[in-house]
């Protein structure tokens, strides 16, 4: 076992997590937290694999991410309010207006 | 007054009534510039027929370029004796019917719209009759087609009488094309269409051309359409649907004698051409006992005097095949007088009557419409042939010279005399005779409509004597036409002349005899027999049903049932692409976690690929 695999394995079953946490739970917000979660697991890989192969390129994806996932969490939470506000629920299964 | 004026004015007439209407023209104001346009176009014809010797030709701007061998044919008006003979009875009786249209149309809502198309027409017939090549009488031709279309639907929204003025339109058209095909072929042979520069070189030709015959026949097909000859007759009983007045000037007085005309202008050809000649004669003769076997059981009391006029104009096309064109002429114009009359007549009893048309509907109304049954009792000894009136002399004429020719065409003849005289006996009698049997209050017609009755019952009375047999005088009508068409001198004598009036006369008087026998005591039934054939007019429009409607619709429903097969077939591709499309609709379901699974799904897939194939390149 090298020096990467914990941090793969740590960043696996954190993805793992952040997956069956968005697919499993119905209110908006903790999809949202879970989302997060597989957001910074691969975040953990990507710095894992920089590590590993003395590569900068992927350390710097990784601040683009963040950069991202934060101006991500500001939209997000205000659209979530904005539901929350007009719904009292933040259900997501009940926000189906724009199907096919 | 030059001759351009003549359709000219009405034509202005038209283009201001039609620009302005109802709104500009209030009450019967439209009407008075209507007849008062045609008033002047009888004006121009007057002072023109006055002192006319010889042919005027006015030839006035190029309008085909190079068509006539080289020269342009140019739009140019042609006044002989025939035309303007034609030109009198046109602007003249024309206007007496728009008078009595001002009173007629009062209440129509589209009053002065009707007065435009009658001086539309009026103009149109004029250009027709006073054409002086045949394109440019085509032009005529044509229009007054489409003005006896627009009068004949006026009351467009009856589904009948739409359908009426198409049928007239279509039937038209048949005949017209015979005009064209006739014109093609004179314009091949002779290289020009100028009539009188067409006369000259048919006139110089000494050897037989076939070509002739069949421009003869073709012209015969073009006369045919037009005066509802057989067989293209069967659209003018249907054009009954228009106005009353209508009925009158465009369909017994003017635009249907138009064929009679023709024939009568082409005379030149009708010489060379024995055989065609031959045919005119005998359309002629069978046109007119159709069209009176037909008359003898009809119950509407304008379908009485179409069928009348179909078989009057059959008269004259047997006149004018027999080469007895003045005596054509002749029957042309007292015909436009008492038919012109009689149609008014029926007029002023439908108006009367509160638009009733059935003559079981009517009867005793001699006593309720005074003048309208003086008028009327004028019209109808003029059309049975009783001496001194109008009618009896044209027809005399008419039967000598078929007498001359052919014997079986005279028997006809007279047997229509015969009929004729039985038919509209029996009109008179259902109509004035007897006890009222309708439900309206029959009234008489105002000043307005009795002044243009009186002044044909005037014109019927007196007219025949323009023509008289010449046992009895001068014959001013065949001598006045000397110069525009050949006048054969007859060849019988005296006795036999007196003979065949005797007979002439006591064929109309047995007609009416045996007319008032059946019907003076209040019959109204039909005659048994004969019955539905004359009903249903010989079955002539049955026929046309069978031969030609009903296959076309056959076919129509064919290609209907085509094209539903082609469109199922279409509708069924298209549901072949909707359907899956409608299957996977199912998958936007619009649950977040569906697609977020479904993501998940595919990225797996994705990433199973790329392992399979990194790993198999490892291989």
């Amino acid at each position: 076992m090298d020096a990467v695999t914990p941090y793969l394995i740590l960043s696996g079953i954190l993805f793992s997590m952040g997956l069956i946490g968005a697919l499993t739970r119905r209110t908006a917000i903790l999809v949202f937290l879970s989302v997060e979660l597989m957001l910074n697991a691969a975040n953990l890989a990507l710095v894992a694999f920089a590590q590993a192969w003395g590569d900068l390129i992927a350390q710097s994806a990784v601040f683009i991410v963040m950069t991202l996932a934060a101006a991500e969490v500001a939209i997000g939470l205000a659209i979530i309010v904005t539901i929350f506000r007009k719904r009292v629920s933040t259900n997501v299964d009940t926000l189906a207006e724009l199907k096919g | 007054m030059p001759l351009y004026l003549m359709p000219l004015i009405p034509f202005l007439g038209f283009l201001i009534l039609i620009t302005f209407g109802g709104r500009v023209f209030k009450g019967s104001s439209g009407g008075w510039i209507g007849s008062l346009a045609v008033l002047g176009a009888f004006v121009v014809a007057i002072s023109n027929y006055m002192g006319l010797e010889r042919p005027i030709h006015e030839q006035y701007f190029a309008w085909l370029p190079y068509l006539d061998n080289g020269k342009d044919l140019k739009v140019g008006f042609y006044l002989d004796q025939v035309s303007s003979i034609m030109t009198l009875v046109i602007t003249g009786i024309g206007f007496l019917i728009h008078v009595f249209s001002i009173g007629y149309m009062q209440d129509d809502p589209r009053y002065t719209r009707f007065f435009a198309f009658l001086n539309f027409f009026v103009a149109l017939m004029l250009i027709l009759v006073l054409g002086d090549s045949y394109p440019l009488m085509f032009v005529g031709w044509e229009g007054v087609g489409t003005a006896s279309f627009l009068l004949i639907g006026f009351w467009y929204n009856k589904r009948d009488y739409a359908n009426a003025a198409r049928k007239a339109f279509i039937m038209n058209r048949i005949g017209d094309l015979g005009f064209m095909l006739g014109m093609f072929l004179l314009y091949k042979n002779f290289g020009t269409l100028v009539i009188p520069d067409l006369a000259e070189k048919v006139e110089g030709i000494t050897a037989i051309m076939p070509a002739l015959e069949l421009v003869g026949l073709f012209l015969l097909l073009g006369a045919a359409g037009k005066s509802g000859q057989l067989p293209l007759t069967t659209w003018l009983p249907d054009a009954m649907a228009g106005p009353t007045p209508v009925s009158a000037l465009i369909h017994a007085a003017t635009m249907v004698t138009a064929g009679v005309y023709l024939i009568a202008r082409s005379y030149f050809l009708y010489e060379k051409a024995p055989m065609a000649h031959e045919w005119v004669a005998w359309v002629g003769a069978l046109t007119a006992l159709y069209g009176a076997l037909s008359a003898i059981n009809q119950y509407d009391i304008k379908k009485i005097l179409a069928y009348s006029t179909v078989s009057q104009i059959g008269y004259m096309i047997l006149a004018v095949g027999v080469g007895a064109y003045w005596a054509g002429m002749f029957h042309l114009v007292t015909h436009a007088f008492f038919k012109a009359l009689l149609f008014l007549t029926a007029g002023s009893v439908i108006h009367g009557c509160h638009h009733e048309q059935d003559v079981r509907q009517m009867g005793g109304l001699a006593k309720k419409m005074p003048i309208t049954h003086a008028v009327g009792l004028i019209g109808w000894l003029s059309i049975a042939g009783i001496p001194i009136f109008s009618g009896f002399f044209s027809k005399d004429a008419i039967l000598t010279s078929a007498y001359e020719h052919n014997i079986w065409m005279y028997a006809i003849g007279l047997f229509v005399a015969l009929l004729t005289a039985f038919y509209m006996t029996r009109w008179y009698v259902l109509v004035f005779r007897g006890q009222y049997r309708g439900h309206a209050h029959p009234h008489e017609s105002g000043p307005i409509m009795t002044f243009p009755l009186i002044a044909l019952a005037a014109l019927s009375t007196l007219g025949g004597f323009i023509g008289l047999p010449h046992i009895f005088g001068t014959n001013q009508l065949s001598h006045y036409l000397e110069a525009a068409l050949p006048i054969e001198e007859s060849h019988i004598s005296a006795s036999l002349e007196w003979t065949l009036i005797a007979v002439a006369v006591a064929t109309s008087v047995l007609g009416i005899f045996i007319a008032f026998m059946l019907y003076r005591q209040r019959r109204i039934e039909r005659i048994g027999g004969i019955e539905n054939a004359s009903v249903q007019a010989l079955y002539l429009n049955t026929l046309y049903d069978n031969l030609f409607s009903a296959p076309s619709r056959a076919l129509a429903k064919g290609l209907d049932a085509m094209d539903r097969g082609v469109e199922g077939g279409l509708e069924a591709t298209a549901k072949v692409s909707t359907e899956p499309g409608g299957w996977l609709t199912h998958l936007q379901n619009g649950y977040v976690r569906a697609y977020a699974s479904l993501m998940l799904v595919g990225t797996a897939a994705l990433l199973l690929y790329l392992a399979i194939r990194v790993l198999g390149g490892m291989q």
